[in-house]
């Protein structure tokens, strides 16, 4: 799997991260007693570092933290708590796309990120998801539903099926496949 | 002046006569423990005639123990006939010139601890002057205390100059023949401190600088005793995160707390003595009694305590809770890497009505270290509604390692409420998987799942102490991992 | 150091006085050694960890006498009578160790399994009565080797399926005399073999009886085995009983443990996972009142990847009775992806009462999910309110509240008939019963 000239899947998981590959999870892990900004802090110093710039100093830090945590509108004592630990399924979503804002990836993979949702929760994480699209930066989609589709637009969608990409197409693909359902393309393809 | 100025300027210029001085062996004792050598060191202390039979009777009743065998550790025979019991303050003739002459390894770790320069001789064990630096920062810290009417002092100062409040309290927690170590430590003492806060005063600051500093002249056999009055408080803080040189393998030390109606001490520890190379040579067997008693109503003790260091690690900062309403606490973090071995928990004993303790204990085993947790909450058929909480986590980092947990727990009362909990993981792969996607090292990301771990107990330490104490579990843990 | 003699009591003198007239005889299949350990032995002393709360130093200042066939006289009508009504069907009785033909039915057990009687396999295969696990330092064992005449030896054939329970039942009915009793049950499974097997224990006079026995299971691969043992004994009775179950490959155990009688009573129980995916579930339950003392010993070897244990137990302690609970789970190396959880909680009723528990884990393997958990307490303080706040007195919610906690252990007996029957001893044992039963 290429990712920039490299074989992504041969990198450990932190040099990924610092290659700018950035994985929303479907079910984040609770890790009690360390601070969600904590690890922000550690995270994006390491990655600033292999970018070969300089890490920011705490002011810098805070001021984008606090910036970036509007986007997904959570209050600032969200930060303060440990990774998920207590946090609800809706809030461990929404903290994943807000380490996506202070990350800033080139390519983010959102696992299933719709998954669990309300439809407030997923209104906010869709335009956090929006607000950070933009030429240089990938974001793919993993979901089972258009529903996530309608708040954020895909550009492209492709359909996957026992690990292979069986169609691709733009929105109206998802559209379709939402109305006629999977079997519709089973269908397709066995004529 | 007062009388702790004197006695550090003592110390000090004892220290500096000692660079001069010849004949070091004659102020050393012949291997071995029998009455004479007792009478020795006392004489040597210049002690009253009622401490010198306090002496004799604890090594008449040592002489009848045998070693406890219960703990999960493990050592060969320690020949009691072998060590020598009295030396005179060390001299610092024989140790290192400078930090030249410092093992590279030991300096190495200074650096990543930010032990100031200073310090890091004085750790070492070089002979320096530096030590005149501390004059200035001891006085103005003694005159602070003398001016609260706190006495703060050497155990053989207040042998000298409190003998009242010594002769009261001394083996009142831990009674002479408590255990094996303890009686020898009652026979053999050679010197520790005294702190003494009168009613209703509140310490003026923790007691730690000072300590700091002096904590490497303690010797292997310390007495510690705090008695903090009516509605007194105090926080003492014992030990440095740096690892210190010390020739003596065995410590055997007794801490007795006193805290009477109303009072509240608090009592934190980060112990870092040598704990052994990689395959287990050398390294400290630290064999501590520690115990408080809040002897009044509504009194409060809390033991913190992060044991990192030493080869082997048996103790058990316990609470006895004889006052109504008074409360005991208990956070620990234990660390064993390479082939350390820890044996160490509490012991709450609720005597009182309306008593309440907490345990939060977490253990970290990894290399090939062995980690015990072993408890003791006993509620007596008089405490009427006493309390208890215990968590009690083990983290096993390596496959090669042990995590243990022996609680007992001893009711007589209906209406207590005893809770006990505890868990046993490796570190989880989930976590560190979600870290390194961060794109945080798998060694940074252990350190800050351990660190994340033990946050319920480094809060409980005073925060210069908990911002070492993280620093030094990532010390401790290195090698660990892969 | 010089060691305090050993306590011994008249067991090692009662074994020279029956030992020619003990099934094989007295030098027969080391008895004379196990007697020989026992002497070395001694009795347990409170100095001994694993006896440290529980004195059975009584037992050596009296004089018990061995039971023989003689001991198993009493009129068989008088014994129907005192037989607990759920061990219908297939059951064998014993009346003070010796056992009963006339009471016993084997009904027509299916192929592949055999119930036999111990004193016929000592005649006939003496090797197949022998114990499997080492129990060396346990002077009760070494007893239990001395002198055993009885009990029974379950076979089960690969594959071989017994549906209804089979239920094995000691009653001890001595006059006036002690008598010590070594009943011994051996159950060895083959693989995929299914039983639910029922020991109980039953006293019916008020003298002061020893049972020592001693239980072994062997539950082959895939082998699955409910074992239950119901302890009901005299008010004065001595009863220390040693289950011992060795598990290969992806068997699964399930021990259920009810201590309602005796005087004294100690149960050890002892568990190797000796193989990938073995499970164990071990539910126990003590009920004491009076000046009953009841301890369990609870140990679960993980030696092997991949095995599970889940043990529960309950004790609700009232009188100046005392509970002993210590449950010891040990992960060994290698036996990585162990998943254990042990939980104990005690409800004290009486200010005369003394509980004393030490859950233990000891772990010497990194991929483990272990966990366990000890209360000792009373009844939550919002439920009792939420309870008189629908209408009930404080008598009746006490004992409402009382009756569910003991429940979550009998809940978990499968066997309906059991079930029934102890959560009517249950109801009839603790503090406002009756007002309990009329809401069941």
């Amino acid at each position: 799997m290429a990712y920039c000239g490299r074989d992504l899947l041969a990198l450990p998981p932190e040099a990924r991260a610092r290659e700018g590959v950035f994985l929303a999870f479907q079910y984040p892990v609770e890790i009690p007693g360390v601070n969600n900004v904590y690890l922000m802090k550690a995270s994006l110093n390491a990655i600033r570092k292999h970018r070969g710039e300089p890490e920011l100093d705490a002011v810098e830090f805070l001021k984008l933290v606090k910036e970036r945590v509007r986007l997904v509108q959570m209050d600032d004592s969200f930060l303060g708590r440990a990774v998920n630990e207590g946090f609800s399924g809706g809030e461990k979503k929404r903290n994943e796309i807000f380490q996506m804002a202070v990350l800033e990836p080139r390519l983010a993979i959102l696992d299933e990120t719709d998954s669990g949702l309300d439809i407030d929760a997923l209104k906010i994480v869709a335009s956090g998801v929006n607000h950070l699209r933009g030429p240089d930066r990938a974001i793919v989609l993993i979901t089972h539903y258009q529903r996530l589709l309608d708040y954020i637009v895909p550009d492209v969608v492709h359909v996957l099926s026992g690990g292979r990409i069986v169609r691709s197409g733009d929105r109206e693909l998802a559209r379709t496949l939402e109305q006629r359902g999977y079997d519709w393309l089973k269908e397709v393809a066995a004529a | 002046m007062s009388t702790g100025t004197k006695q550090v300027e003592a110390l000090l210029k004892k220290g500096y006569e000692a660079g001069f001085y010849t004949e070091v062996e004659s102020d050393t004792a012949p291997p071995g423990l029998n009455e004479d050598i007792i009478r020795l060191i006392s004489r040597k202390k210049n002690e009253p005639e009622w401490m010198l039979e306090w002496r004799l009777q604890s090594f008449r009743h040592w002489s009848t123990m045998t070693e406890p065998r219960w703990a999960s550790v493990h050592h060969p025979p320690i020949d009691y006939q072998a060590i020598s019991y009295y030396s005179a303050p060390r001299t610092r003739k024989d140790g290192p010139k400078s930090l030249d002459e410092v093992d590279p390894k030991l300096l190495e770790t200074y650096e990543k601890l930010g032990i100031p320069l200073r310090e890091r001789e004085i750790l070492a064990g070089v002979a320096v002057d530096a030590v005149f630096d501390s004059v200035s920062v001891a006085t103005t810290f003694k005159d602070k205390l003398a001016e609260a009417g706190v006495i703060f002092c050497s155990f053989s100062e207040a042998v000298e100059k409190h003998p009242g409040l010594v002769r009261q309290y001394l083996g009142s927690v831990v009674p002479q023949g408590d255990n094996f170590y303890a009686a020898l430590n009652s026979a053999v003492f050679t010197d520790g401190s005294f702190c003494y806060v009168p009613k209703g005063v509140r310490c003026p600051m923790e007691l730690s600088t000072y300590f700091r500093i002096n904590a490497a002249k303690t010797g292997q056999f310390e007495r510690t005793l705090i008695i903090a009055d009516e509605g007194s408080s105090v926080s003492y803080l014992e030990g440095c995160t740096a690892p210190m040189r010390d020739e003596n393998q065995l410590h055997a030390a007794v801490v007795e707390l006193i805290a009477l109606k109303d009072a509240h001490i608090k009592y934190s520890t980060v112990q870092n003595w040598y704990p052994g190379d990689a395959e287990g040579r050398g390294g400290i067997y630290n064999f501590v009694t520690k115990r408080g008693e809040c002897r009044g109503a509504n009194a409060h003790i809390s033991w913190t305590q992060v044991e990192t260091g030493s080869a082997i690690t048996w103790k058990y900062p316990s609470c006895v809770l004889t006052g109504d309403n008074s409360v005991g606490e208990f956070y620990s973090v234990a660390l064993t890497n390479n082939r350390q071995q820890a044996d160490t928990g509490t012991k709450m004993i609720h005597i009182g009505r309306n008593t309440r303790s907490t345990i939060i204990s977490k253990g970290i085993a990894a290399g090939r270290g062995q980690n015990a947790y072993r408890g003791l909450v006993k509620v007596a058929k008089s405490a009427e509604n006493a309390r208890n909480y215990t968590q009690c986590d083990s983290l096993l980092i390596g496959d090669r390692c042990g995590a243990h947990t022996f609680p007992y727990i001893e009711v007589k009362n209906p209406t207590a409420s005893v809770e006990h909990e505890a868990t046993t993981s490796k570190i989880s792969d989930d976590q560190l998987f979600y870290c390194r996607s961060r794109g945080i090292g798998e060694e940074d990301a252990v350190n800050m799942i351990v660190n994340g771990f033990c946050r319920a107990v480094f809060k409980e330490l005073p925060m210069e102490f908990a911002v070492e104490a993280q620093k030094l579990l990532g010390v401790s843990l290195e090698g660990a991992i892969g | 150091m010089n060691q305090p003699a050993v306590l011994t009591g008249n067991f090692v003198d009662e074994f020279e006085r029956v030992a020619k007239n003990l099934p094989g005889g007295g030098e027969f299949a080391g008895r004379r050694a196990a007697i020989e350990r026992f002497r070395a032995l001694g009795l347990p002393t409170l100095r001994q960890e694993a006896w440290k709360y529980t004195n059975v130093t009584p037992l050596a200042r009296r004089a018990f006498r061995a039971a023989t066939r003689e001991d198993a006289a009493t009129a068989a009508a008088t014994l129907a009578a005192r037989l607990p009504e759920y061990a219908q069907g297939i059951r064998l009785v014993f009346e003070n160790g010796q056992w009963r033909e006339d009471l016993s039915h084997r009904g027509d057990l299916p192929a592949g399994v055999s119930l036999r009687v111990l004193f016929d396999v000592l005649r006939d295969a003496p090797s197949e009565a022998a114990r499997m696990a080492a129990g060396e330092a346990n002077p009760f064992q070494a007893l239990n080797d001395a002198f055993y005449t009885d009990g029974v030896l379950v076979t089960l054939a690969p594959g071989a399926q017994v549906e209804p329970p089979i239920h094995l039942v000691f009653l001890a009915s001595g006059g006036t005399e002690a008598l010590a009793i070594h009943p011994r049950v051996l159950i060895r499974a083959g693989s995929g073999a299914r039983a639910r097997i029922v020991e109980t224990y039953h006293g019916t006079n008020e003298t002061a009886t020893l049972t020592n026995a001693v239980t072994e299971i062997s539950a082959g691969e895939g082998a699955h085995i409910e074992h239950y043992l119901v302890q009901d004994e005299s008010a004065g009775a001595f009863h220390v009983g040693h289950l011992y179950i060795e598990q290969a490959r992806a068997s699964s155990v399930t021990s259920h443990a009810i201590a309602l009688g005796g005087l004294l009573a100690r149960r050890d129980i002892e568990v190797r996972l000796a193989a990938e995916q073995a499970g164990v579930i071990l539910n126990g339950l003590y009920l004491t009142a009076g000046r009953q003392h009841v301890d369990h010993h609870t140990r679960i070897d993980h030696l092997a990847p991949r095995t599970a244990s889940d043990e529960f137990y309950r004790g609700v302690l009232n009188g100046s009775s005392r509970a002993v609970f210590n449950g010891r789970v040990l992960v060994h190396p290698k036996a990585f992806k162990t998943d254990a959880r042990q939980s104990n909680h005690n409800l004290l009723l009486s200010g005369d009462a003394e509980v004393d528990t030490k859950p233990e884990l000891e772990i010497y393997a990194d991929d483990v999910k272990c966990s366990h958990g000890a209360t000792v307490g009373q009844l939550d303080a919002d439920a009792l309110f939420y309870l008189r706040s629908r209408g009930l007195d404080e008598t009746a919610a006490r004992g409402l509240l009382t009756y569910a906690f003991a429940a979550d252990v009998i809940g978990r007996i499968g066997i309906e008939s059991l079930r029934r029957e102890l959560i009517r001893r249950v109801v009839g044992r603790l503090p406002g019963g009756e007002l309990v039963r009329g809401m069941l």
